[in-house]
């Protein structure tokens, strides 16, 4: 017997699917459901082949003794977990909670701000400001109204919210800059806020914030592979220092990030990603033709 | 047995050659460069040790192997015997044998080299025997009495390893955690297959599994649970920390965020652990370069380039700012890579990496420098040459300069740190948190693997005084105002005595001993 197989998996206990390129998976993972905090995040392998990828953690439930993933297929890995993945099933390895868990604090008002995919790991945060006393604004954004998810959860634990559609056909109209405007424009008195989404909005939330003053503190989504600071793959510039996401991170100041220089460094393994994702495609397409014959050949 | 007298005239001269994959041949493919000894290589090998009085090799063995004595065990073709005697001191034989720097260590010492001769090829002589006892699936695991005192050990690199080894020996209950998804730490995700095939860590691992070793992967101590939780709440009476130096150093020149521009370790992760040189049917990508630059000249820069090329690469340099006399790397590792077509660019440094428009590398432009004055490691301190800058086309360039500590434990625990984030310990490596101790990279800075596993060792002797256990090494003898509080020489502090039964018919004839 090969010592690799230490543990049999990790047992999928839930699976959700706001659209066809967002789903949620509920973990059990009791050790990790009692030590995981807000901003911290998990690499996770689906199957002994695959790579690793970070994921945040949206949600963990110490009670219950799970951890909630909320994912975005967007190639290779993604797409196949969001195939392969469901209750009953298993994770091949997963390890966390990582990362310095977000500093929370006691501020008096906060700002929080998630972009598509990002209103998952904003949840946790503005959960915990709001149980540590603070008044909590949420902006959350969705290209449309279709692929609004978590909207009742925000209203639990936020005391405003401003739902943003890029097509308008929800809430506002317009991005979450725009939301990020009118909180402003109401409240003069915003201690801090926090913005998570795909790096061209946490961007553009930062310099909606730098005007005004407001600290703005986001989570960087580089690639990794170990996430324990082994590799420096996750590298990312603060100023002018050099900084690993995975152990220095995932959050920093908004003000003082080089987001050019992370969308960058994020497109490294295009050409690579595109062979993968096509790879799979066509595989899928080949399986689904032979069960097909082979459908049509028993009848 | 009395062995031949043997002198340096009449033992064989010549050191016995190790069949090699050619180098042509083997820049294609990942599979071991050194394919060891044949039996007929280790019989003559081990005729050329004199079995000199001195011994230097012992002493200079990091974990004090006794070389002579498994060597002698060749000769009579006692393999087993042989086998037995490493794993007395060291229970990895197959990979200290394949990854040890024995040029500066037991073989640097040898009697046999200190002529004209070439030192016995002590390395490769373990090698053999530990490949023999994987293929004959020998195991060395005696009966153990458990004593109900579990440790914990964190990373399952060679200093955990190693420190677990020992601790399960002496009958604790030891569970390693390591936070990637395959234990070996740094021998798995560091060191390529082509020195160290992941089956060999693996039998090596599975020997551990038999002691009765737990292995708990995917688990990331320090963020799951700290150190303190683990002696405060866990029930662990004493903890090894094995976390290593992992941490990469850049140079912080321009350029260094450009595609194309990585760390040692994150390729070597990339393709050895991750098998990305198996793209695509193993998932992680790798985007190996044509005209690849590693700076740095130790062993992991040897890795660095030699997977390079072997993942396709057409020309590999190595830019380093010494020369080939101060280049910290294996002697052997060197040699391989010489002559695998790699070209060296001795005393040469980088200024800058250059864009190829599309935020990728295009090429690199380095000083070059010369020896001035000896810094504080004792080397000559390189120093740049005005006006000798130059450019050269590369399109990856690989950093292999050093490590740092690994931050999570410092991060999460009270543990005393030095200025460099290292841990604190004393010489017998504890930390500064009772029952806890630390050893290998995470307290001395990156080093070797058989040095890692020494500290292991080390620090296995303190925590057995520490749980007081018997030390199976120490010999004991009556105190000098004889056995009043201390029967047999034993202290009664210590846990585990061996209870001795005397059989009922020769009660009569004896006039001590323990009650039965």
């Amino acid at each position: 017997m090969s010592s690799k197989q230490t543990g049999a998996g990790f047992e999928i206990v839930a699976r959700e699917d706001f659209s066809d390129v967002t789903y949620l998976l509920e973990v059990r993972h009791p050790s990790m459901a009692r030590a995981a905090k807000p901003g911290q995040f998990v690499i996770v392998m689906c199957h002994e082949n695959s790579e690793r990828i970070p994921l945040t953690i949206a949600d963990f439930d110490r009670d219950k003794g799970t951890i909630t993933l909320v994912i975005q297929a967007v190639g290779k890995s993604t797409r196949e977990m969001q195939q392969d993945c469901t209750d009953g099933t298993k994770l091949f390895a997963m390890v966390g909670p990582m990362g310095i868990p977000s500093h929370i604090g006691t501020p008096k008002k906060v700002l929080c701000v998630g972009g598509g995919l990002g209103v998952a790991p904003v949840f946790p945060q503005a959960r915990a400001f709001k149980d540590a006393g603070a008044f909590v604004i949420g902006v959350v954004g969705f290209r449309s109204k279709d692929l609004i998810f978590w909207e009742d959860k925000f209203r639990a634990c936020c005391d405003e919210l401003i739902v943003c559609t890029d097509d308008g056909t929800a809430g506002v109209k317009g991005m979450v800059t725009e939301g990020i405007r009118l909180a402003v424009e109401r409240h003069a008195d915003i201690d801090e806020c926090l913005a998570i989404g795909p790096p061209i909005m946490m961007k553009g939330c930062a310099e909606a914030t730098r005007p005004h003053g407001i600290k703005t503190m986001v989570s960087l989504n580089p690639i990794m592979v170990d996430g324990t600071g082994m590799c420096g793959g996750c590298r990312v510039k603060i100023g002018d220092r050099v900084k690993f996401a995975c152990v220095d991170g995932p959050d920093f100041d908004g003000h003082t990030v080089d987001f050019d220089d992370l969308m960058s460094r994020l497109g490294r393994y295009k050409a690579t990603e595109r062979e993968a994702y096509e790879r799979w495609q066509e595989g899928c397409r080949l399986r689904s033709q032979v069960d097909a014959d082979g459908a049509a050949v028993k009848s | 047995m009395a062995v031949k007298k043997r002198t340096i005239r009449t033992i064989p001269q010549e050191r016995t050659p190790a069949r090699e994959q050619d180098a042509v041949e083997r820049v294609k493919n990942f599979r071991e460069v050194n394919c060891g000894y044949t039996q007929e290589n280790a019989l003559r090998e081990a005729e050329r040790c004199m079995y000199c009085p001195e011994q230097p090799c012992v002493a200079g063995c990091p974990v004090n192997i006794d070389i002579p004595g498994f060597i002698q065990k060749i000769s009579e073709k006692n393999f087993r015997g042989a086998y037995d005697t490493i794993t007395d001191t060291n229970l990895l034989p197959a990979i200290c044998g394949r990854v040890c720097p024995q040029e500066t260590q037991c073989e640097q010492v040898c009697t046999v080299g200190d002529g004209k001769l070439e030192p016995v090829a002590i390395g490769r002589l373990e090698r053999w025997v530990g490949d023999m006892a994987i293929a004959e699936n020998w195991t060395n695991i005696p009966y153990i009495e458990p004593n109900g005192l579990r440790v914990g050990i964190v990373g399952s690199g060679p200093a955990g390893m190693a420190c677990a080894a020992d601790m399960a020996k002496a009958g604790c209950e030891v569970t390693v955690f390591e936070a990637f998804h395959e234990p070996g730490g740094v021998l798995k995700y560091g060191i390529p297959d082509f020195r160290l095939p992941n089956e060999v860590i693996d039998a090596e691992i599975d020997n551990l599994v038999r002691l009765g070793i737990r292995f708990e992967c995917n688990t990331l101590v320090g963020r799951l649970f700290t150190i303190e939780q683990m002696v405060e709440e866990m029930g662990f009476h004493a903890v090894f920390i094995g976390t290593g130096a992992g941490y990469p150093s850049f140079m912080g020149i321009n350029g260094e965020s450009l595609n194309g521009v990585l760390s040692a370790n994150e390729l070597l992760t990339r393709c050895n652990l991750m098998r990305g040189r198996d793209f695509p049917d193993f998932d992680t990508p790798i985007q190996p370069g044509k005209r690849v630059a590693v700076i740095g000249a130790g062993n992991t820069a040897m890795d660095a380039m030699r997977v390079s090329l072997r993942l396709g690469a057409e020309k590999v340099y190595c830019i380093y700012r010494r020369t080939l006399a101060e280049a910290p790397a294996r002697i052997e590792e060197i040699h391989h890579a010489e002559e695998e077509g790699i070209e060296f660019h001795w005393l040469t440094s980088p200024v800058e990496i250059l864009d190829d428009g599309n935020k990728g590398v295009r090429g690199m432009r380095c000083i070059k420098m010369e020896l001035g004055e000896p810094d504080d490691s004792g080397r000559r301190r390189p120093v740049p040459i005005e006006g000798s800058e130059f450019e050269f086309e590369a399109d990856m360039i690989v950093y292999a300069i050093g490590t740092n500590a690994n931050p999570i434990i410092g991060q999460t625990s009270r543990l005393k740190l030095n200025k460099w984030g290292y841990i604190e310990t004393n010489e017998g490596l504890a930390a500064s948190i009772a029952g806890v101790f630390a050893g290998g990279d995470i307290v001395t800075g990156a080093a070797t693997v058989i040095e890692a596993m020494g500290a292991g060792r080390r620090a296995a002797q303190s925590m057995k005084a520490w749980l007081g256990l018997r030390d199976t090494e120490v010999v004991y003898r009556d105190p000098p105002d004889g056995p009043v509080d201390r029967p047999f020489g034993f202290d009664p502090s210590e846990h585990d005595f061996a209870l001795v039964r005397i059989p009922a018919h020769s009660a009569a004839t004896t006039t001590g001993g323990a009650p039965a």
